[in-house]
């Protein structure tokens, strides 16, 4: 048995003596006994362990809250504030006529009028709920759009660089074709929205796809996870922080595109956004009332991207380890 | 059960018509080229080798000898070019280099996943996750991200994944190589103990010497380019070894002898 067994391409005599007979002893006989391994030794690795990992876990260090958040929010607020200093300068040196360069205080004194007619708070809702719709739908759309595109070579050869290229092009592009093929409506806004954010939510996924390292797909694989459930369980979550990015990308391109149509399609019979605010304001060639609509627009763009996407986006970083802390 | 499992390797020297097969993996004839028609480049050349159950087998072998290869061939992952894979338990675990955990799980949804996909109902994973993470010695790491654990520690809760597959047949590539030598040698004795307390048969490859001899009841030399088997050494130290007992490096230093010849012949031509 131990020659047949143990030599394929060997001379017997290349081995010592000792070996084959040790091995005679220790397969059949060594093994059940030494399966009840002394106990000793067992809690004696264990302990070993124990220490190993205890050394080689690190304790993550919490920064105090105020200090985190004087950290986080006083270089925005400085920058913020040097900006206003500026432009009160520009007003007072007179860089332009007044009713060319409003102060800080003439736009905010707009803004408050506003406030106070109870119209300011319809407006930017009127414009969130199109630019929120318009982005859920481009969601629903865009999200299988990538998924295809990922993951099906023919249709990425096919529309794959098409749809890069089109997050190229400038959504107000489409105004005047969406004009034309449905008129002042608000079917041409959701067009336009539509045409700028699908292509970068689906762009997202398609890069959040091809960044899953192979190892993720070969373990699932290895695991069963095969099919719809490598999918499901595998692809999915692991492309989770590219398609974060896409969907934050996308809202950008929503909120963007939204304005450009509302600017342009102004008709009596649909709401008033903020852009139709904008174009208002341009009628009557008022700079304070132009100027609170651009900043409503800002602080609109600014706010859903530090309320709804950086949370989430953070979180998921977090979870993964991904974000370092501080 | 260990009476059991020395019967099944007895078996396979006498009758093979036994109702359970009498190996947990054949590989027999085993030829693999990449390239494509024309061009092609010979990776493993007739390879043949039997994995009785509960035996620990290591593939040892210097770079270009395709034990990666073989072992992604075992696992079902590719395709042989020539001969026949048989592995009668079913799917086999794979361990990899890394840990491939998914850092989006928690170390016991990643083991609970592994459960799911081989049809455990949902009421008994977590039960099931925590077990498997006893074993590994891991308690109280149910909850961690992948991120937050050790390297020593990852590749342990990877082991605990690939145990839960519940698969009779463990391939491991290199699962150590990337870790410090001291918790290397820590996770050798866990292996071993784990090995002895289920009745997982191994399927090691590695190129490490010593590890091979450490671990295994059998070491496979490979040449390089193409993978060839060049001999095979049954290993009779008593379990447990140490990697520092004279018999390892005794059998260790015959094995690199084999092994730095096999190299040395690349250089000649």
């Amino acid at each position: 048995m131990a020659s047949t067994e143990t030599t394929t391409s060997d001379t017997p005599d290349a081995q010592p003596e000792t070996r084959p007979d040790a091995r005679e002893d220790a397969r059949p006989d060594a093994r059940p006994d030494a399966r009840e391994a002394p106990k000793e030794n067992g809690a004696d690795l264990a302990g070993l362990e124990a220490g190993l990992d205890a050394l080689e876990t690190q304790t993550a260090q919490r920064t105090a809250f105020g200090r985190k958040l004087l950290s986080k929010a006083l270089p925005p607020i400085v920058a913020v504030a040097l900006v206003l200093v500026l432009w009160q300068l520009a007003y007072h040196f007179k860089v332009k006529e007044h009713y060319l360069l409003p102060s800080p205080a003439d736009v905010g004194r707009t803004l408050q009028e506003k406030w106070l007619e109870g119209t300011l708070l319809d407006y930017v809702w009127t414009s969130l709920s199109r630019g929120a719709l318009g982005f859920l739908i481009s969601v629903a759309i865009g999200t299988p759009l990538g998924l295809i595109v990922a993951r099906v070579k023919v249709v990425r050869a096919a529309i794959g660089p098409i749809l890069s290229g089109l997050q190229s092009l400038p959504s107000v592009a489409w105004v005047p074709a969406a004009i034309i093929w449905f008129g002042l409506s608000d079917a041409t806004i959701y067009a336009v929205v539509l045409l700028g954010a699908v292509p970068s939510i689906a762009n997202g996924l398609v890069a959040g796809v091809d960044q899953v390292p192979p190892l993720y797909l070969r373990a699932g694989r290895v695991i069963g996870a095969t099919g719809l459930n490598g999918v499901r369980h595998v692809l999915l979550p692991a492309a989770l922080p590219g398609y974060i990015a896409g969907l934050k990308q996308g809202w950008a391109f929503s909120w963007r595109s939204l304005m450009a149509a509302e600017l342009i399609v102004n008709a009596a019979d649909l709401g008033v956004g903020l852009g139709q605010l904008l174009e208002q304001g341009r009628e009557l060639q008022d700079m304070s009332w132009v100027l609170s609509a651009i900043l409503l627009i800002l602080i609109v763009g600014i706010g859903i991207e530090l309320l709804i996407f950086a949370p989430i986006e953070r979180r998921v970083l977090r979870s993964r380890g991904l974000l370092a802390r501080g | 059960m260990a009476a059991t499992l020395t019967e099944a390797a007895v078996d396979k020297s006498t009758t093979a018509s036994a109702t359970d097969p009498a190996y947990a993996a054949r590989i027999s004839h085993v030829s693999k080229s990449f390239g494509r028609p024309g061009a092609q480049q010979l990776v493993l050349d007739d390879i043949t080798i039997d994995v009785a159950p509960g035996e620990f087998v290591t593939l040892l072998g210097a770079s270009g000898c395709g034990k990666s290869t073989l072992l992604n061939l075992v696992a079902g992952l590719d395709k042989p070019s020539a001969g026949e894979i048989e592995v009668p338990g079913g799917r086999p675990a794979l361990m990899f280099q890394e840990h491939a955990l998914f850092p989006w799980l928690t170390a016991g949804k990643n083991i609970e996943l592994a459960l799911k996909m081989r049809g455990l109902a949902k009421s008994e994973r977590r039960d099931e996750a925590e077990r498997l993470l006893e074993i590994v010695r891991l308690k109280g790491a149910y909850g961690k991200r992948v991120h937050e654990l050790s390297g020593g520690m990852r590749q342990r809760v990877a082991l605990a994944r690939a145990i839960a597959q519940d698969s009779q047949l463990l391939l491991m590539d290199e699962p150590f190589a990337a870790l410090d030598a001291i918790t290397r040698d820590v996770l050798h004795d866990e292996l071993t103990r784990i090995w002895r307390e289920t009745n997982l048969s191994v399927l090691f490859v590695t190129h490490n010497v010593r590890e091979a001899v450490r671990l295994a009841e059998r070491v496979v030399l490979l040449s390089s380019r193409p993978g060839r088997i060049a001999r095979e050494w049954e290993v009779g130290i008593p379990q447990p070894r140490r990697i520092e007992d004279s018999a390892v490096a005794d059998l260790s230093i015959e094995i690199t002898e084999q092994l730095r010849g096999e190299i040395r012949r690349h250089g000649q031509h």
